[in-house]
């Protein structure tokens, strides 16, 4: 089948061109914009588990990538901690408050469940801009050291920073799609669907619900420890619901529920939005409606435009074939 | 005492704007069983519509309020015709997400317009009246007053006419409104107007008390989303008394436990309903 070639070569194609990327742009300004791209499509992921596989929209998803950015900030920082031993305390820190705000927001579902993590969204960054002793209220943490190294490895530079990022964004592809992939995965799926009829098969709906959620946040905190420490300082508007908004637009454009759609999305949007710096004061009308465009005409985004092209052809090939 | 009526005052002035904020919001619910995210764009509209009409272009108050309705209820209509009814049938995530699209648009055209700094409008009745040692501003007096009227318009219209009739029979069966005849798209253009309406009295009121500034919507629709919760998604009756209430208890944990306390309220209600009684405390059964 020439689809399951494609589908082998592009990715390996990817993976080489991300490989030489630093190496042969010498652009250090487009190489960070490519290393905050790739940390914030990791927060993406977490948004796609959750919306794309369970359905469930949350408004809370900056909130938790601020959670995983400031306690990487507050500790490095302000406390002397190193990156290694800050990053599991952030993401076990995620995990928890995920799961006691998972605990109460999934006794709902869909509008209500939205509009109770909007308001968890906007407490977050309450707690972030006045609790000024801890965070640096509204001037936000500045001085967030780089990762130190390990061994051989040094994480000083923009290069090995860039390396550093990949490697966590392909972990996270990894993770979900391996999630995706198994019996886990299909029962996000079936919840998605019909919650009813996955109850009916013995899926304990609220128990996949609880996990998708706790993931969904785990891989925003995540993305957010490392956006902290990649960009050296931090404000509380990475965890308002601006922020995410715009990784909803990213996954939407990217296309919801793929593999490739955050990674798409991310690069494609933040990309243009660099190139169009011009142009900033008018990201936010000019998003807006871009949004609601893809919503109402490409629901599936560029992955799932991508997808229907390739289906177009194998069936037109196919269609060759049995005329012969 | 004197402290308690006035903040017993405040509150109901406060309430009345709260009330209207949910009663758009908790109509738009009804018709469309989708939470309008963008609902406080169109309040922040109303306020910098009364504030163009006043100090740009000079106009009497009444004629800014009378500007911000029309504006704001074309505005909330041309939101149902582009945005929603293309998304109608499909999953309501959809239309949540395009309802937030539509909310950062109308924040960031503000933005672009008038800037981020806050503005202020000028309060056409700045006297004082003075009831029995409390202090009211003439212009709350006005809030509460054109609040009510508003909302025994909106009464009179849900009960007395074909359109609000056929508004609340979509509410309560939307297929039942389509087999006895309704035209479902009309009354959901109807509504997404009349919820501009109120949002834009709302936020014409309340320019003159507060500051103007592109994201004012913010919070306050978070807050009647609290309301709207608590009173049942879709009920009228409920929007009103949890607006009151609501501000109520705001202004008299304001003024008698701590400051900083009170906005945390509308948030620990919100908390305590989905713990409880995720479907809200008076929502109506099935």
């Amino acid at each position: 089948m020439s689809g399951s070639l494609a589908s082998r070569l592009v990715p390996t194609a990817l993976f080489v061109v991300a490989i030489v990327f630093p190496l042969a742009v010498d652009n250090p300004y487009l190489v960070s914009v490519v290393v905050t791209a790739y940390v914030t499509a990791i927060a993406v992921y977490g948004l796609d588990v959750l919306l794309g596989y369970t359905g469930q929209l949350s408004l809370a998803h900056a909130g938790f990538f601020g959670i995983g950015g400031y306690t990487v900030g507050v500790l490095t920082a302000d406390h002397g901690f190193s990156f290694w031993t800050a990053l599991p305390v952030a993401l076990a820190l995620t995990v928890a408050l995920a799961h006691l705000i998972g605990l109460a927001a999934l006794r709902t579902r869909h509008d209500y469940f939205a509009i109770f993590t909007l308001a968890v969204g906007v407490m977050i960054v309450i707690v972030i801009d006045r609790w000024a002793e801890v965070t640096g209220g509204t001037d936000g943490l500045i001085g967030i050291p780089p990762p130190p190294a390990i061994g051989p490895l040094r994480f000083d530079t923009l290069t090995t920073q860039y390396y550093l990022a990949l490697a966590f964004l392909l972990l996270t592809i990894y993770v979900v799609w391996a999630l995706v992939h198994s019996l886990v995965g299909r029962t996000f799926l079936a919840v998605r669907n019909s919650e009813d009829l996955a109850r009916a098969v013995g899926i304990d709906a609220g128990r996949t619900h609880q996990l998708s959620f706790v993931i969904s946040a785990a891989l925003a905190g995540l993305g957010g420890s490392l956006y902290a420490v990649f960009l050296g300082y931090i404000g509380p508007a990475m965890g308002n619901v601006q922020m995410t908004f715009m990784m909803l637009v990213y996954l939407m454009i990217g296309g919801v529920a793929s593999l490739a759609g955050p990674l798409v999305g991310t690069l494609l949007v933040m990309g243009l939005m660099q190139a169009l710096q011009a142009f900033n004061e008018y990201q936010m009308m000019v998003l807006g409606p871009i949004l609601v465009v893809v919503i109402i005409f490409f629901p599936h985004g560029l992955a799932g435009q991508g997808r229907r092209l390739a289906e177009r052809l194998t069936v037109g090939r196919a269609g060759d074939a049995a005329a012969r | 005492m004197t402290l308690f009526f006035q903040q017993l005052v405040n509150g109901i002035a406060l309430g009345s704007v709260y009330a209207l904020v949910a009663l758009g919001l908790t109509l738009v619910y009804g018709v469309l069983k989708v939470p309008n995210f963008a609902h406080g764009a169109l309040y922040t509209a109303g306020a910098y519509v009364a504030y163009v009409v006043l100090t740009g272009l000079g106009y009497p108050y009444v004629v800014a309020v009378v500007a911000a309705m029309a504006v704001v209820a074309l505005l909330g209509a041309a939101m149902e015709w582009v945005v929603f009814r293309p998304l109608e049938g499909k999953s309501p995530v959809h239309a949540m997400i395009a309802a937030l699209g539509v909310l950062f648009f109308l924040e960031g055209a503000a933005d672009v317009i008038w800037g981020p700094d806050f503005r202020q409008v000028p309060t056409p009745l700045d006297g004082v009246v003075s009831v029995a040692g409390v202090n009211i501003t003439e212009q709350r007096v006005l809030v509460v007053i054109a609040a009510i009227a508003t909302m025994s318009g909106l009464y009179w219209l849900l009960k007395r006419t074909l359109v609000g009739m056929s508004i609340e029979a979509m509410a309560q069966d939307r297929e039942g409104a389509l087999l006895v005849g309704i035209d479902t798209r009309r009354v959901a253009l109807i509504t997404f107007a009349i919820s501009g309406v109120l949002a834009a009295v709302a936020g014409s009121l309340i320019a003159p008390l507060v500051l103007v500034f592109p994201t004012m919507g913010a919070v306050i629709v978070l807050k009647a989303f609290v309301i709207v919760i608590l009173g049942g998604m879709g009920s009228v009756p409920g929007a009103i008394v949890g607006g009151y209430l609501l501000a109520l208890a705001e202004t008299m944990a304001g003024t008698y436990v701590a400051f900083a306390f009170s906005e945390l309220i509308a948030f620990a209600l919100l908390v305590l309903v989905l713990v409880v009684k995720p479907t809200g405390l008076f929502a109506k059964g099935v």
